[in-house]
């Protein structure tokens, strides 16, 4: 039985939330919260920001967490754990990429400076871009499974060696750029606590999503040719 | 893990490899001949009687290096790809980890050759003074063990696809950017005369060379299988 759509009474209900907790973190960052003393309005991204960072984490996580299982375990769930985790995890490095740039322009004065993180995470985001390549050049089930595995945990090991080597070398070069304020106020911390409780959930309605999109795919690249096969004969039967 | 086979495994591979080399010269005739052109390109690109090539010279260095390693390692599994060379790998009886290693030390010899051929190219056209010899050689070897391990993961898992000469760099060149950063910071301080500030970047290297090579021994086996 092939279901007819991706939604189900679960993910229905975690998007209805999402939307909702959406709304409510608008009317928290834009009108409840007040104005940063050093940043002025600018401060305000990091309701966005920080909460996307954390939901890429989340996503770069997963994508290891399932390539390794895999590699263990052989089971197709966590191979689609993987794979969906990572395409939803680069969209939010896409806009954690964004929006640290957004709020660099009016802060530092320019969208992209060397930064530690800004360069490590656009060096994730490459990586990340280069294992959906492989993952889509077509091979069997079992050879694209077992390539993409271990293209996420050769990025995965990775990542540390460029934090700490792009970290190490700015810091060489010039001080910290900018401290984030040291003291939050209340109603900023609550406003990115409920921010960062709605993204994740967000992820986890995307996910789901896209997890059964690609177990969908899958299931047609194994039974499509049988259901071709046998529709064909079923044609052959009905014309004399 | 290791049998004492491996490196004699690795001893065969690398031979051939290197023997290939020897008798079809694409390194020496075609790969250090397009590392020097790389050099010259730079000096278009940047004036040079503005000093900006003598204070880039460790970069340009590395970045030559790395885009000739990246048309060596295609070149070492090129070989591999056509007439099923790849199923005879794996029929050979040889140890995968042996594999791995003859085909990464191959391609590491072959980079430290060219390394050679670009540090006389930076001394002849950009007139660079080497000076802390340890401190340069120690990174050399190093850096190009992990170039060369890494690439060589890489290189077989792109190795029997039709867009290998696509998917390679776009796999390869952001996983070893901590390494033409970790080499160039270790060059310009060893051309500075400051050596000490070059050793840790060296332990950074050697850190990414150990991770790489490890994985290797014990994934090449399974990434060799697949094609």
């Amino acid at each position: 039985m092939i279901p007819e759509h991706t939604g189900s009474r679960a993910t229905r209900i975690i998007g209805a939330l999402t939307l909702a907790g959406f709304a409510v973190v608008l009317v928290l960052a834009l009108v409840v919260s007040p104005p940063d003393q050093v940043q002025g309005d600018a401060a305000r991204l990091i309701y966005l920001h920080v909460p996307v960072a954390i939901a890429m984490n989340l996503g770069f996580g997963l994508n290891a967490l399932g390539s390794a299982m895999w590699l263990w375990k052989k089971s197709r769930w966590w191979d689609t754990l993987a794979v969906s985790a990572a395409e939803v995890g680069l969209v939010f490095t896409a806009l954690t990429l964004v929006t640290g740039m957004i709020w660099g322009r009016p802060t530092w004065g320019v969208y992209w400076t060397w930064d530690a993180r800004l360069t490590s995470f656009s060096l994730l985001f490459l990586m990340y871009l280069g294992y959906l390549v492989v993952r889509r050049l077509p091979a069997d089930l079992e050879v694209r499974n077992r390539r993409s595995a271990f293209v996420a945990l050769l990025s995965f090991v990775d990542v540390p060696i460029v934090y700490f080597s792009v970290t190490w070398w700015r810091s060489l070069h010039q001080s910290a750029t900018i401290s984030l304020n040291t003291t939050i106020s209340g109603s900023m911390l609550f406003t990115l606590f409920v921010s960062m409780a709605v993204f994740v959930a967000c992820f986890a309605w995307l996910l789901l999503h896209r997890f059964r999109v690609a177990w969908l795919e899958d299931e047609v690249e194994t039974k499509g040719l049988d259901l071709a096969i046998s529709e064909r004969r079923a044609e052959a039967l009905v014309v004399p | 893990m290791l049998h004492d086979t491996v490196f004699r495994d690795a001893a065969v591979i690398a031979g051939k490899d290197l023997r290939l080399e020897w008798r079809s010269r694409v390194t020496t005739n075609q790969i250090a001949p397009f590392a020097l052109l790389v050099l010259i390109l730079f000096a278009f690109a940047l004036d040079p009687d503005r000093g900006i090539l003598a204070r880039a010279t460790a970069g340009l260095f590395w970045v030559a290096v790395l885009f000739s390693g990246l048309l060596a390692l295609q070149r070492a599994f090129a070989i591999e790809a056509a007439d099923g060379n790849r199923d005879g790998l794996r029929l050979s009886g040889l140890d995968p980890a042996g594999i791995f290693l003859g085909k990464a030390g191959a391609v590491a010899l072959e980079l430290l050759v060219l390394e050679l051929v670009l540090g006389a190219g930076v001394v002849l056209m950009y007139g660079t003074t080497f000076r802390s010899w340890l401190l340069l050689v120690v990174t050399c070897v190093v850096a190009t063990t992990g170039v060369a391990a890494a690439g060589s993961l890489y290189g077989v898992l792109a190795a029997g696809l039709r867009v290998r000469e696509t998917l390679l760099p776009l796999l390869l060149l952001p996983i070893l950017a901590p390494v033409l950063l970790g080499a160039t910071r270790s060059f310009e301080a060893a051309l500075a005369g400051a050596p000490s500030d070059g050793w840790p970047w060296v332990e950074l290297l050697a850190a990414f060379a150990a991770i790489y090579v490890a994985f290797g021994v014990l994934a090449f086996g399974s990434l060799l299988e697949e094609s």
